[in-house]
């Protein structure tokens, strides 16, 4: 899994120029501008953030709604207006931001091979924090087969396209998804004046209805369809329509639409740590790291949406906050035991992150374990097995939902074994 | 394109090849180096917009073609006539190799004929080996191999940039490209045979027939009716970067009586193919993929390499092979009619197209019918941008962006292309027309995001560019 694919290596590490900053942050979204932050209001050598983008801010930049920075700043804004605001408060703490550079691999252990217009850079830092954030996967990757049709955008790609460049979309879309990012991407096409007919997800009624179908009848009178999948895209050069499945008959029938948005569908951007040899969390597909944030390499952290696809913006800056403590811990010479144990789920419960815990190690991130369902749990009782033995349960007042995060106290944690053997999360009704 | 090539005093050519797909290219490029005025002409907007645009990207030895047939020969040939061109022209070719491996007593017993056959078509270099050499070279294949045959010689290699390169060839020695004419009608005459088509009569002494799924029907305007199109639809699936270590050959199926199996092949790019599927259709434009195709290469991934199938699926595709009733290529001259047919390329015409067009050129000459008189005054072959792995890409590249900044500017981020190889592309001899041109020229939104990043900013920067050429090409008027 570690081998580099790049047969060009040894010329890739020619670099134009040697950069050797304290710490450096690969991405500029919520979670790496906030460890930047912390981490240059505190260290007295360089914090550079490198950030691919024309601009740092990461998806709240194109996310032209209200809904960001609640947690984190206590506010209420738009995701441009919270992304100024983290893009400001980093460059206000003294962080480098270098935009239109791009890590592309590693030119030796934490090591990275930079490109940017000012050359290609190799940068050697005391600590590396992955913050790479998470994409939404494409039609190819959801196996969607059917015409070659123009018109078939992930939410990131439709708000860039409407909130960056001012471009249009079609009439009528068919939403794929009914999670968090389905109604931001709803939002975007009513502002770019594309009706939403149909929205579609696999996941079953009565919950979806309360969560989903009620603020889709109120707020934007959108039909859901629930338990269905798309199983054809239909139309040349533009997309027609979409041939829909209901999960429980099997009956099909076509949606005319000239736009279908896939939404959800979360994978970390996990290239570098991989080519690193960081070892993946195989639910998560993103770096494995412990209540620290540490990945299995010395001194390469991670933080925000490659940990956990996906979560909210403020979730993933308060990380960035939360691994600027243990970065600089580790600068101070500090090391994690070997000891620990692994954290797995069982189903309806996709994965949990962080996935290590070990002993004498501080909490995670806000003090909270997250949890993804693939089902909706009402008031859920979370339970963790160790060793064939229950040691800890608890009933949470809110519901588990497939779509979003469910969140829960880390303290339940402190019942564990953290020398003993792997810890099964699962959710009991 | 010196003067328009329709309309009153529009030129007669000496040739026009009907079809820039790589084969029609490859004979216009060719014909090109003689003293002869030659068009090449196609349908769509762009070339290489027909089968040469989504096939499995082997250059192959023809190790397993019909020994004796035209195939064969023509495989064999244009093995090393794309090979040493791809050195020149720097068309991305990784010599990987391929291990044919048997799955069962059958297979087994099948490779023994294979290799003979192999040499028949002149190609001596295969071995059969055992199960435990097979899972040493390829330690990644499912469970259940028994052995295979190897062809070292096999090679992947990038089908759009030999399709450009032999187009943009063709063109700087002097050939017109006339985009955007489908043929739709043939008018032979005693001084001249006229070409019908979607944007006017196009007039020409020898007409070459090479437009793939098109062919029969060209073919039944010049007053044939010896042979039909089906196409064959290959359904694709290309796998994610991460899993091009898990391939470092590409495996091949024994053909056995149960059918032809897939393959799974390391491509160019860094990715990794498993493909195709063979389905009979009638619709010569329907490059869809359907349910059952992609099942069924799911079906067969999952016991070849159960690994691959953990890995994400980057993009699916499908490509229209043009088989017909004939197993053999249909290479015919009509002297009488100035006339050549070159069709029935079904699914090895990448590695043969330079070789067919030196067929045809001998075709040509033997007629009689036309002067073949050398030029002395060639241009070099083109050197094209690379977009393969094995060599240096423009990203990675210190001095390069050091002179010129806006290759260290990457706008695709999963393919690492940079603003500078997108602006190089309108500036080139055939500039793109579309978003997908700019793709098969750069590879940009051919990555694991498809766009989730940049395809705004591609879409964007494509605009502006493709405005500013048509902006030029009008002051040009
Ligand atoms: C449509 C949509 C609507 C949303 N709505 C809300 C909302 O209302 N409220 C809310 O709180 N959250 C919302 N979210 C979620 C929120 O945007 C994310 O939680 C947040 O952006 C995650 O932050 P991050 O820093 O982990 O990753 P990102 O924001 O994804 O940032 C990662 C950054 O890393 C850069 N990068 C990656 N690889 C490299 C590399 N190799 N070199 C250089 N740079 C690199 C990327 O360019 C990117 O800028 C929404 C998300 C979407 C898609
Ligand atoms: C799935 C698949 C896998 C393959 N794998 C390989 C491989 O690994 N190696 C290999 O060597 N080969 C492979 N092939 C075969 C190879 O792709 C073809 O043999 C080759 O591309 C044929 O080239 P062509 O120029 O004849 O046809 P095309 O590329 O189809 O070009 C024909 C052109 O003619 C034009 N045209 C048609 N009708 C008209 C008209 N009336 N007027 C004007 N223009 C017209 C079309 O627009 C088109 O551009 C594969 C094919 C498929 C489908």
């Amino acid at each position: 899994m570690s081998t580099d694919t790049n047969a060009a290596d040894a010329d890739a590490a020619e670099a134009t120029r040697d950069l050797t900053p304290d710490v450096v942050v690969v991405g500029a979204g919520p979670a790496g501008l906030r460890a930047a932050t912390e981490l240059a209001r505190t260290l007295s050598g360089e914090v550079l953030v490198l950030e691919r983008e024309r601009e740092a801010g990461g998806i709240p930049r194109h996310s032209d709604h209200l809904g960001y920075g609640i947690r984190d700043l206590g506010r209420f804004v738009t995701g441009p207006t919270y992304a100024r605001m983290l893009r400001d408060k980093a460059t206000d703490a003294g962080a480098t931001i270098l935009t239109e550079a791009m890590a592309t691999d590693w030119a030796g252990p934490g090591e990275l091979m930079v490109t940017s217009p000012e050359g290609r850079l190799r940068v050697a830092a005391r600590a590396v924090v992955l913050a790479s954030g998470a994409r939404e996967r494409p039609r190819a990757a959801r196996q969607i087969p059917g015409d070659r049709a123009h018109g078939v955008l992930t939410t990131g790609t439709l708000q860039n396209v409407v909130h960056l460049k001012n471009g249009t979309v079609g009439k009528r879309a068919v939403v794929v998804g009914a999670e968090l990012v389905s109604w931001s991407a709803v939002l975007t096409l009513r502002h770019a004046g594309c009706r939403t007919v149909l929205m579609t997800t696999t996941h079953s009624q009565a919950e979806s209805y309360w969560l989903f179908q009620r603020p889709g009848r109120l707020a934007f009178k959108t039909p859901v369809a629930t338990r269905t999948r798309v199983t054809r895209i239909i139309g040349r050069p533009r997309v027609q329509a979409v041939e829909i499945e209901d999960l429980d008959t099997g009956d099909r029938r076509t949606v005319e639409c000239d736009t279908v948005i896939l939404t959800g569908d979360w994978i970390p951007d996990n290239e570098l740590a991989r080519a690193a040899g960081v070892t993946l969390d195989p639910r998560t597909l993103g770096p494995l790291v412990d209540t620290a944030l540490r990945t299995d390499l010395p001194g390469i952290f991670a933080a925000g949406n490659v940990l956990h696809p996906v979560d909210t913006a403020d979730i993933a800056a308060l990380d960035g906050a939360a691994v600027a403590r243990h970065v600089r811990s580790y600068l101070d010479g500090a090391r994690p035991t070997r000891d620990g144990v692994r954290l797995e789920v069982e189903a309806p419960l996709r994965w949990v992150a962080p996935g290590i815990v070990r002993p004498g190690d501080p909490a995670p991130p806000r003090r909270r374990l997250l949890l993804w369902t693939d089902e909706y749990v009402r008031a859920p009782r979370v339970v963790l097995e160790q060793g064939g033995r229950v040691v800890a349960r608890r009933r949470v007042l809110w519901p588990a939902a497939p779509g979003r995060v469910f969140r829960v106290p880390s303290d339940l944690l402190d019942r564990i074994d953290a020398r003993g053997g792997t810890v099964t999360v699962r959710l009991d009704s | 394109m010196t003067s328009a090539p329709t309309g009153p005093g529009a030129p007669t050519y000496d040739v026009v090849v009907i079809g820039a797909g790589i084969v029609g290219s490859a004979i216009a490029r060719t014909l090109a180096g003689y003293r002869l005025s030659v068009a090449l002409l196609d349908a769509r907007d762009d070339v290489g917009e027909g089968t040469s645009k989504a096939n499995t990207a082997i250059l192959h030895t023809g190790f397993d073609a019909k020994p004796g047939s035209l195939e064969s020969r023509l495989v064999h040939e244009g093995y090393h006539l794309l090979g040493d061109y791809a050195a020149a022209t720097g068309i991305p070719v990784e010599r990987v190799g391929a291990i044919l491996v048997a799955w069962d007593t059958e297979q087994v017993g099948n490779l023994p004929g294979l290799q003979e056959k192999a040499v028949a078509n002149g190609y001596p270099h295969t071995e059969i080996i055992g199960a435990r050499e097979v899972y040493r070279q390829l330690p990644h294949i499912g469970p259940g191999a028994l052995g295979g045959l190897t062809v070292p010689g096999e090679s992947i290699i990038c089908t759009w940039t030999t399709n450009f390169a032999l187009a943009t060839d063709a063109v700087r020695r002097g050939a017109a490209l006339l985009l955007g004419r489908r043929c739709t009608g043939v008018t032979v005459a005693e001084e001249a045979t006229v070409l019908h088509t979607s944007a006017g009569d196009v007039r020409t002494r020898w007409v070459v027939n090479a437009a793939g799924l098109g062919s029969d029907v060209i073919d039944q305007h010049f007053g044939f009716d010896r042979f039909h199109v089906t196409p064959r639809r290959g359904e694709l699936m290309v796998f994610d970067k991460q899993a091009r270590p898990l391939v470092e050959k590409i495996v091949l199926p024994v053909p056995s009586a149960v059918g032809k199996g897939v393959l799974i092949s390391p491509t160019v790019y860094g990715n990794v193919m498993l493909g195709p599927t063979a389905e009979d259709l009638t619709d010569r434009t329907d490059t869809g993929t359907s349910e059952a195709g992609l099942e069924f290469l799911l079906e067969k991934g999952r016991r070849l390499m159960p690994q691959l199938l953990q890995e994400e699926v980057t993009a699916t595709y499908a490509g229209l092979r043009a088989a017909t009733e004939f197993s053999d290529y249909v290479v015919e001259v009509d002297a009488e009619q100035r006339y050549l047919l070159a069709g029935g390329i079904r699914s090895t015409g990448l590695s043969s197209g330079m070789a067919l067009a030196e067929h045809v050129r001998g075709l040509l000459a033997e007629t009689g019918a036309l002067e073949l008189t050398p030029r002395d005054d060639l241009p070099d072959p083109p050197r094209m941008p690379n977009i393969g792995e094995a060599s240096l890409r423009p990203y990675q590249d210190a001095a390069r962006i050091a002179d010129d900044p806006a290759y260290g500017r990457i706008v695709c981020f999963c393919e690492r292309v940079t603003a500078g190889e997108i602006r190089d592309t309108f500036a080139g001899t055939i500039p793109p027309t579309t978003l997908e041109g700019l793709r098969r020229r750069t590879r940009a939104q051919n990555g694991r995001c498809q766009g989730f990043y940049c395809g705004a900013e591609v879409a964007e920067l494509f605009e502006t560019r493709a405005a500013a050429v048509t902006a030029e090409g009008q002051a040009h008027r």
